[in-house]
């Protein structure tokens, strides 16, 4: 098992026209995106040198994965000086037994949840869920997603689909804390999660987290967030599981001058986020005294491989890209059925599942190619280039080579040109009932051919001249 | 094969020295951002988080954070400088073992300021207590020497030991999760205040 597909879900075109159809999803989303993106623009143009970080930041990247193998050996033996267990899962159900047995060795059936992206990708909380362990997420726009029984829809905010009003209604419904008399307003919203979440923090003994940054040559590991809720899963438990894909290293911690600055004005566009946490293995009399951290392939060797697609893994998850994008704004997140949803998904899914679903085939098309997210993207990932490159690799319908080779074939030669080009003025009224090929007609109007081609035309008028 | 040694071998090595090819590594990026001027800007770096900051002299710096106490007890770690805490009388102070949950705040120092993101670093080494103490009461106080003013970020994480547990604080704790509008306190302290010397 690699990333989970979610059960029953369509291929993009299909998921997508139901939310457009949602003209309060796409209010939600237009709000939201619209807020973020003009914030951002002001934070990264403060910086006179955001084009050089952005270079740094790519080249240290591209750097690390050219070195890969070295700098996690590296992490594993100074984690391991430090006080940490280190320990390595091929894909997402050897990740979740690794946590499933950790948590199961501290006796404990509940543990705290620091908002991680890992995690979603490997269905950990089900997984836990199975073996009768009950994962709490801490992160306020997580709790509304698993209050509501619900899919995150956004990388850094995965409740952006709603809006206030309707985290009001969920809060007064699932959460027995929230006071009668909550209001839609999002201070008093915050407020209730607090109070619900207090006394897990104080009484969690196992906290799971994700990681941004990993320093290989300190074996320190990074949490950059916002409400605090990370410092309280990092600091009060006994026990912290850290799961972190294998690609999110930097050398050393000299090249935390650059990250720190590009990815907060590029996600949450502040200068700096409210708490950044950093720790290394373990520090007695500070914090959690064991310390286990989980390194997750699950399909990035696999995309390491790829030489185009191997930027992808230079992503940091700012998801700046889906705040720009057109096609995320009107189709919402949930349409990519992946945790990882708008441009960076849609290169990203495919290629840590593989293409063999039928969302995943269909990722790759999921684009205008406008190219907003690599303009905006803080390790400059060329996201065009690599959905065009994975929309060679989809495989394609019988019919559709069938179409592309007559098209060759025809195209080849000025008589078998003309000869079809009569053929399809001759069968103009049939062509709107076209349906062949599919993926071309599935997006656009099928033309209706001319009754005469300019080619018949010229000679007709011309020729005799 | 164990998880570990697939892994690594899917991974095919570049080739060449890492060292090497890292310290090539182009870095056009300015150091600073600004070169004077470093304790204004940090206090309207600070204050744009909504942390209340107060420029105060060290004589003053007893009555500035006895007006600031709100009822109740306040944590203070060791190390903390006596002289700080001098106009407060000592049975509203606790020890850093003391019950962290009933702490109405505490009051710290810090290890460096990053002026141009008005952002507190702690090392939570003397004066700043482990990391429980700055998070679970409500309210921080945090004094800052002007010589601890870094302005900007790759000049402070050059005066930091990244081994030690760190902690990053810009303004108080915050949320933009509703909507991407930002709300100030959450799960950290709700009231950050900043005594500049």
């Amino acid at each position: 098992m690699t990333m989970p597909t979610y059960v029953g879900m369509p291929a993009f075109p299909k998921a997508a026209r139901a939310a457009v159809a949602d003209t309060r999803l796409r209010g939600n989303l237009a709000h939201a995106t619209g807020t973020i993106r003009a914030r951002r623009a002001a934070a990264v143009a403060e910086l006179d040198d955001w084009a050089e970080l952005r270079a740094a930041g790519k080249a240290i990247k591209d750097h690390t994965l050219a070195h890969l193998a070295h700098y996690l050996e590296l992490l594993e033996e100074r984690v391991t000086a430090a006080g940490g267990t280190v320990h390595w899962a091929r894909d997402a159900a050897e990740a979740n037994a690794i946590v499933t047995r950790l948590v199961r060795a501290t006796g404990e059936t509940e543990v705290v949840k620091v908002k991680s992206m890992a995690t979603q990708e490997t269905g950990l909380n089900e997984a836990l869920a199975e073996a009768g362990i009950t994962a709490h997420e801490t992160d306020l726009a997580e709790l509304i997603v698993q209050l509501g029984d619900d899919r995150p829809s956004h990388i850094l905010v995965p409740a952006i689909h709603k809006n206030r009003a309707e985290i009001r209604a969920l809060f007064r419904a699932r959460m027995p804390s929230a006071p009668d008399d909550l209001t839609d307003d999002p201070a008093a919203l915050a407020e209730a999660a607090r109070r619900h979440l207090r006394a897990k923090f104080l009484s969690a003994k196992v906290a799971v987290s994700g990681a941004n940054f990993a320093i290989a040559d300190t074996g320190t590991v990074l949490v950059v967030e916002s409400e605090g809720n990370g410092r309280m899963c990092l600091t009060l438990p006994d026990t912290l599981i850290t799961v972190m894909g294998i690609e999110k290293l930097l050398p050393t911690a000299r090249d935390l001058e650059v990250f720190l600055q590009l990815l907060p004005r590029s996600s949450t566009a502040e200068r700096m986020n409210p708490y950044t946490s950093a720790w290394t293995g373990v520090t007695p009399g500070d914090g959690p005294q064991a310390f286990h951290l989980v390194l997750l392939d699950n399909g990035r060797t696999a995309t390491h491989a790829d030489p185009v697609g191997r930027q992808a893994l230079r992503c940091i998850r700012c998801s700046a890209c889906l705040n720009v994008c057109p096609v995320y704004a009107r189709a919402g997140g949930h349409a990519y059925g992946s945790p990882y949803p708008g441009p960076i998904g849609a290169i990203l899914s495919p290629q840590i599942r593989g293409i063999g679903s039928e969302v995943d085939a269909s990722l790759p098309f999921a684009s205008s190619l406008c190219g907003a997210c690599y303009e905006v993207c803080p390790v400059a990932i060329d996201i065009p280039e690599v959905l065009v490159h994975l929309r060679a690799r989809a495989p394609k319908r019988p019919a559709e080579r069938a179409a592309m080779g007559a098209a060759g074939w025809a195209l080849n030669s000025a008589a078998r040109l003309a000869a079809a080009q009569a053929l399809a003025g001759r069968g103009r009224r049939f062509a709107r009932h076209a349906r062949v090929p599919r993926a071309w007609t599935d997006t656009r109007d099928v033309p209706v051919p001319p009754a005469e081609s300019f080619r018949a035309w010229w000679r007709r008028t011309r020729d005799g001249s | 094969m164990t998880a570990r040694d697939d892994i690594l071998a899917r991974l095919r090595p570049a080739g060449g020295d890492p060292a090497a090819a890292y310290a090539a590594i182009p870095r056009p990026y300015l150091r600073r951002h600004h070169e004077n001027g470093l304790l204004d800007l940090a206090a309207e770096r600070i204050a744009d988080y909504r942390a209340a900051v107060h420029r105060v002299t060290e004589a003053d710096l007893p009555a500035a954070l006895a007006a600031a106490f709100r009822p109740g007890a306040y944590v203070v770690p060791d190390g903390l400088p006596a002289a700080w805490t001098a106009g407060i009388d000592a049975a509203r102070l606790a020890g850093p073992d003391a019950d962290l949950e009933w702490a109405a705040g505490t009051v710290t120092g810090c290890t460096a300021v990053i002026a141009e993101t008005g952002t507190i670093v702690l090392d939570h080494g003397p004066g700043q207590g482990r990391r429980a103490l700055t998070l679970v009461p409500d309210h921080h106080l945090v004094v800052v020497r002007a010589d601890q003013i870094a302005a900007d970020v790759p000049d402070a994480l050059a005066r930091i030991d990244v081994t030690r547990p760190l902690t990053f604080v810009s303004g108080p704790s915050a949320t933009s999760d509703i909507e991407l509008s930002r709300v100030e306190g959450v799960h950290g302290p709700r009231t950050l205040e900043v005594f500049l010397l």
